[in-house]
């Protein structure tokens, strides 16, 4: 009985095809370790706080994290900064237009990360869920259980990943990467060794300062991971204490209509 | 009601009477889950059930998504990430409609290829078959219109290429398809209607999930051997059957919870398994996405839809017959429409006295050719549009209709099936040995 119904699982499974294939020309994605990979994984604060510090000094001349509300930096399971100090880091870093006011006003915890077009670059709010980095095994996309999706690293990847080649076309320059898709990007290499001073003298050489944005924007892509996470881990378990008591309860409930099995 | 002989629901103390004279739902309630049921269901009758629970699941989760939900096109992405980020549990509430969505196509698909190996779908239960095909249709335009409501790229790109096959209809598919979209393109009216319809064709679905199990509850569930339980009096019934509740509820269950871990696993571990990165992105009416790729499901008939290039002979003849009027494009529409088409008049289709595949020795290898078939449809669907996988796509396309137009009626004409058991009581026994009490003597 119970190999019929692992039969059926299997079967059930097997009918999750390959959801998502890669681009062609795929560029090279290294799969960096990230503390919030498999299903007990959780954000490393320290490190969130320090991607918000490199996205704020960077990333944020040129990107927008329009999705993302200033006050989430307060949140547990996130970069979980102390209320005063992000009311004080949205008033210093961020002004935004208030209809009510009709001016602009420095920012406050309410407000969110101000949208940035300046340059056309893309909103970073989603950027970790939006890219896939991983298709394994064999396209069928199953790593993810353990590795996530590669969003973060594909980032790091594409951040680390400046050859120092560049070429012009039609009068833009582009700048040749090991990461992006067709090899040749547009954005020019954002980061470098030690661009970021720590307060904490945390590493800051160009892959520690890659990997760490590349964390925090995870975090601004799946703000609730944790807490997912958690609830995922709770429901498996009841769902399997359930599964066995139902076990018993049927094996019980049938057993006067079943005699000795013959076959 | 006829059916299988049963004890019915016997108003008992004067309240009873009193509401079974004006209104019996007690008794209704009562004889739907006290059904006789064949004692010898296997475990791949569990997926009535799952689907059922999908079906709620989708109306609870989706009810309480709409609540924070806004269909317009400047608003719609952003209002999914409120949810996913400001409503409480919203999160888990998206991904676990979005998740719902995926875990009800594999419990449809495995029900529907159950139908199609122990020939549920045979006389008389040709009813039960065409109503679950029309839910099958539904639940595939419902989940269409679903994804589109994000309004993420692949929404819009999705919503763009599907909408598109209306167009390839001759003469009138130009109108269709501007009266799906609400306009020459895909907009704000698109999004509007489909929220509409989004919301509104589960219910119907709901309705007839009702007259399908009224269907099959009047004709009887099939069961593995295919043989009918013996109507011929209520004890030669009870021989065959277990009443639902409890035996077969409890099993339900169980089935039901061992399928909710690893879809549970799968919302709290992996959420994004079965979506595309793409979609993650705004829509953007400027910027085509790379691959445009539907949701898996629905992989094996794109498959199919794209298998049909103007290269292939069969479209060539029936340009020229028509005239030009089918072409390339809409030929690949009648395809895919007609590879449901054919799965939907398989009782028609089968020409064999015998309903189980289990006791059909040839029916069995073009089934399992079937199955591979399917899976590989679903790879190629997923493919790009050049060789080797056109080739392939166009031989697996070819089978699909082979199975059922060619396959299904010879072979109820060439094939020597062996002998099924004579009752259910009797496959029931040869499997678990005589019931009842303690001695109980093996059948064989």
């Amino acid at each position: 009985m119970l190999k019929k119904l692992a039969t059926g699982a299997a079967f059930a499974l097997a009918l999750v095809p390959a959801a998502s294939f890669a681009a062609g020309g795929a560029g090279h994605v290294e799969d960096y370790d990230f503390s919030f990979e498999g299903p007990f994984g959780t954000y490393d604060t320290n490190q969130l706080q320090r991607g918000l510090q490199i996205y704020t000094e960077v990333c944020a001349a040129c990107h927008g994290l329009k999705q993302v509300p200033i006050r989430t930096l307060s949140d547990e399971g996130g970069p979980n900064l102390p209320a005063d100090q992000v009311r004080a880091y949205a008033a210093d870093n961020f002004s935004v237009y208030d209809p009510e006011l009709d001016e602009d006003r420095p920012a406050i915890p309410t407000d969110h990360f101000p949208e940035n077009n300046n340059a056309g670059a893309p909103d970073l709010s989603l950027m970790a869920k939006a890219r896939a980095g991983f298709h394994g095994p064999y396209g069928l996309g199953l790593n993810q259980m353990f590795k996530g999706m590669g969003g973060a690293e594909y980032i790091a990847s594409l951040l680390a990943g400046y050859t120092g080649e560049t070429k012009e076309e039609a009068g833009t320059t582009f700048y040749e990467n090991t990461a992006f898709p067709g090899g040749w990007i547009s954005m020019a290499p954002p980061l470098s060794d030690e661009q970021v001073e720590f307060i904490d003298g945390a590493p800051n050489d160009l892959e520690s300062l890659s990997k760490d944005v590349s964390a925090f924007l995870m975090w601004t892509a799946e703000p609730k991971m944790m807490a997912r996470k958690q609830a995922g881990f709770v429901g498996v378990l009841f769902l399997t204490v359930l599964s066995v008591l139902l076990y018993l309860t049927n094996k019980r409930l049938w057993a006067p209509h079943k005699g000795k099995k013959t076959s | 009601m006829s059916g299988i002989p049963h004890d019915h629901y016997e108003p008992k103390t004067g309240g009873e009477k009193w509401l079974h004279s004006r209104l019996p739902i007690v008794g209704l309630i009562y004889d739907t889950i006290m059904i006789p049921t064949p004692k010898n269901l296997n475990w791949l009758w569990i997926w009535g059930i799952v689907l059922a629970f999908c079906l709620a699941l989708q109306i609870v989760t989706g009810i309480i998504l709409v609540m924070h939900y806004t269909p317009h096109v400047d608003l719609a992405f952003a209002s999914v990430e409120h949810i996913m980020r400001n409503v409480n549990g919203g999160y888990m509430i998206r991904y676990l409609h979005a998740n719902g969505a995926s875990l009800f196509f594999i419990a449809v698909y495995i029900h529907i290829f159950r139908g199609l190996y122990y020939g549920s779908y045979k006389a008389p239960r040709e009813i039960t078959w065409i109503i679950g095909m029309l839910i099958y249709l539904m639940m595939m335009g419902t989940a269409f219109m679903g994804y589109v409501l994000p309004w993420g790229q692949m929404s819009f790109w999705g919503a763009t290429v599907i909408t598109g096959l209306f167009g390839a209809i001759p003469f009138i598919g130009e109108p269709i398809q501007t009266l799906l979209l609400g306009g020459p393109a895909v907009d704000n009216a698109t999004l509007n209607r489909f929220f509409s319809l989004h919301y509104l064709l589960p219910f119907v679905i709901a309705g007839l999930v009702i007259v399908h199990i009224w269907a099959f509850h009047t004709t009887g569930n099939n069961n593995p051997t295919g043989v009918e339980v013996r109507r011929t009096s209520k004890e030669d019934a009870a021989k065959d059957t277990l009443p639902f509740w409890p035996y077969f509820v409890i099993k339900d269950f169980l089935g039901l919870a061992v399928v909710l871990v690893i879809f549970w696993a799968i919302v709290g571990f992996m959420p994004n398994y079965l979506g595309h990165p793409d979609n993650y992105i705004e829509a953007n009416p400027l910027q085509t996405p790379a691959h445009i790729v539907p949701e898996w499901y629905f992989l094996p008939f794109y498959a199919i839809l794209r298998a049909f290039t103007s290269e292939v002979w069969v479209v060539q003849i029936a340009s020229f017959v028509t005239g030009g009027i089918i072409d390339a494009k809409f030929f690949g529409v009648l395809a895919m429409f007609g590879a449901i088409a054919v799965m939907a008049l398989a009782p028609w289709l089968d020409t064999s006295r015998v309903r189980s595949g289990r006791y059909r020795p040839q029916f069995k290898w073009w089934f399992l050719l079937l199955v591979i078939d399917f899976f590989a449809l679903m790879w190629l669907g997923a493919m790009p549009a050049e060789e080797p996988y056109a080739s392939f796509s166009l031989i697996a396309s070819a089978y699909w209709f082979a199975y059922f137009l060619v396959i299904l009626p010879l072979l109820g004409v060439i094939e020597k099936p062996i002998a099924t058991p004579e009752t259910i009581e009797a496959d029931f026994d040869a499997h678990y040995g005589k019931s009842a009490g303690g001695d109980a003597t093996p059948a064989e």
